[in-house]
């Protein structure tokens, strides 16, 4: 009986994750193969890796969308953990009622979905091109500024802030330095690993976003990474190889961050819940 | 102590830090209301009014009437609650069992389970959506790989069958996001005192009591929180349905947002009548959080 128990969770194991692998493996060897051999369903590795990798970047905007992708990313990451730690570490070390409150109205935008807010978003944005082409529809600043700030992100900066000894504020002030030098020298430095799981969580999304992107990116030279992607997979002759190459193209710099800090990346994720 | 002295600003130093820690939250409290609130505002404004483009009226609540006898609308939440009532459960129960066979300590190779069962939460919605709808293609790999074990005579029509395109939809949600439910129910496991578990069976209470009877009640709040997040995750659907479906066959897989979508972008856009829509996710989504809250957090 008990063997047999052993013999079913390793068998139901290796299934779940051959079916979870799979599809990566499918992926990288397609992309080495030429679109004809991925129709006959060929599962070794081949040698059209360079032909693909050539016809990508000739027939499609790889090089634009990748640069496109890694400034909003980049940058989304950089604008949202500066701005959630600072409301995170204000909510936490200058705790007061009112602020209690604003805390939850704050939270409580964690229920809105995004298909509620993306018309009046794309009705705002549409209406500043006027004025401010620069921050308007079609351009970078238009994807980034409605994702840079988000309940979640300043809730789990708040969550960490509490592990973050007050003792360390009260030194910093004793020594003369101001609130924000208390915030820049002694809470960031210290708070590092809070710092690196919030912005892979925030890289993660940006890099991935797909909706938002689509609705206020018009200009071919202004699309990003998913965008190029859904474009080439609803192709009526799909070129198998070299479609799987820009997914592989794609999914590499996320799959780096999850493979490099994977601790983090798992703390980033449970931040939400402790 | 030189607390309360003022300050040359006039400001008593209990009054001057409370402003700074306002100034600190500032720019959020800005964002989120510029981003989440002003357009959630908007579009109940909007959900009063119609027309195309930005030629809107208010014409009170015709939009309401409208969405009642909209069969488009109905298809699609009725698409959505299909996914939410079989996808969700399969998936929490299918993340549950995995993390309890991976939390035996004499389990070999756990590392690598869970980080092939995690793997999938690396990719992309767009991506994975590109490949399972290769994969699944009438001539794919997944019907070719069915026929040659002789499981099916004749390929399966994955995309194009309003059946079978449901199914597929399932399936591609639930490969990528069991192993992120499973880090949750793994790390919550870690902190259940194992002697529980010894005691339990010492009283000859047999696995599958220990897990209905001990491991699902300790696992309860984190149980109700992955169930409400794949809640609000479902009812957003978009990413999936637009690249492995488009919404069909006819409107079979067709989800709210991609309804939404196509009423703003794809048709004459009618903002008004999508800003209605849009506002039915907002209230399914709250009322289904506090059912959620209230089956599963009476004991909490």
């Amino acid at each position: 009986m008990r063997k047999l128990k052993r013999v079913f969770t390793y068998a139901f194991l290796v299934s779940a994750a051959f079916v979870s692998i799979f599809p990566f493996l499918w992926m990288i060897v397609s992309a080495t193969n030429k679109s004809v051999e991925v129709t006959k369903g060929r599962l070794l590795p081949g040698s059209h890796l360079l032909d693909n990798f050539r016809k990508l970047a000739e027939s499609t905007d790889l090089w634009t969308s990748l640069w496109n992708s890694a400034k909003i990313s980049v940058l989304t990451t950089i604008l949202a953990i500066v701005i959630a730690s600072l409301a995170g570490y204000g909510f936490e070390i200058f705790r007061s009622r009112a602020k209690d409150i604003v805390f939850s109205i704050l939270l409580l935008s964690m229920m809105i979905p995004f298909a509620a807010l993306m018309i009046p978003l794309y009705r705002m944005f549409a209406n500043i091109s006027g004025n401010l082409p620069a921050i308007g529809i079609d351009t970078m600043a238009s994807v980034m500024l409605p994702t840079i700030t988000t309940a979640f992100l300043i809730f789990f900066f708040r969550q960490n802030s509490k592990m973050f000894p007050k003792d360390m504020v009260e030194a910093g002030r004793i020594d003369g330095l101001s609130e924000l030098g208390i915030f820049l020298k002694i809470f960031m430095p210290t708070m590092k690993t809070t710092y690196a799981a919030a912005g892979i969580i925030t890289f993660m999304s940006s890099w991935n976003n797909y909706l938002w992107p689509l609705i206020v990116l018009q200009s071919p030279e202004q699309k990003t990474i998913p965008l190029l992607i859904s474009n080439l997979g609803s192709g009526y002759s799909p070129d198998y190889g070299l479609i799987m190459l820009a997914i592989v193209i794609a999914t590499l710099p996320t799959a780096l961050v999850f493979f490099l800090m994977q601790k983090h990346f798992v703390a980033g994720m449970m931040g939400s819940v402790k | 102590m030189l607390t309360m002295k003022a300050d040359r600003t006039g400001l008593s130093i209990r009054a001057k830090s409370n402003l700074t820690g306002w100034s600190f939250i500032l720019i959020a409290v800005v964002m989120i209301a510029t981003f989440y609130f002003y357009p959630m505002v908007q579009a109940l404004i909007l959900s009063f009014k119609t027309g195309t483009g930005s030629n809107l009226t208010y014409t009170g609540g015709s939009n309401y009437v409208r969405l009642l006898s909209d069969k488009t609308f109905l298809t699609a939440l009725s698409n959505t609650f299909i996914y939410l009532i079989i996808q969700v459960p399969i998936m929490i129960l299918l993340a549950l069992f995995i993390s309890v066979l991976l939390n035996d300590s004499k389990l070999k190779f756990r590392g690598f389970f869970r980080t092939a069962i995690f793997l999938p939460c690396v990719t992309s919605l767009v991506a994975y959506s590109v490949v399972f709808k290769y994969l699944f293609a009438a001539d794919g790999l997944v019907n070719s790989l069915l026929m040659k074990l002789s499981i099916i005579q004749e390929p399966i029509q994955w995309i194009t069958d309003p059946f079978w395109a449901k199914i597929t939809i399932i399936f591609a949600i639930t490969w990528r996001w069991t192993g992120y439910n499973m880090i949750f129910y793994l790390s919550a496991l870690q902190n259940i005192d194992s002697s529980i578990y010894e005691a339990a069976r010492i009283d000859g209470a047999s696995s599958f009591k220990q897990f209905t009877k001990i491991t699902v009640p300790m696992l309860k709040p984190i149980i109700l929180f992955t169930s409400i997040t794949s809640t609000i995750g479902t009812l957003q659907l978009f990413d999936e349905v637009m690249n492995i479906t488009k919404g069909g066959p006819g409107n079979a897989t067709l989800s709210i947002s991609q309804y939404i979508y196509n009423l703003s972008f794809k048709y004459t856009a009618d903002f008004g009548y999508a800003a209605t829509v849009s506002y039915s996710i907002v209230v399914i989504i709250v009322l289904l959080s506090i059912l959620q809250f209230k089956v599963a957090g009476d004991k909490k």
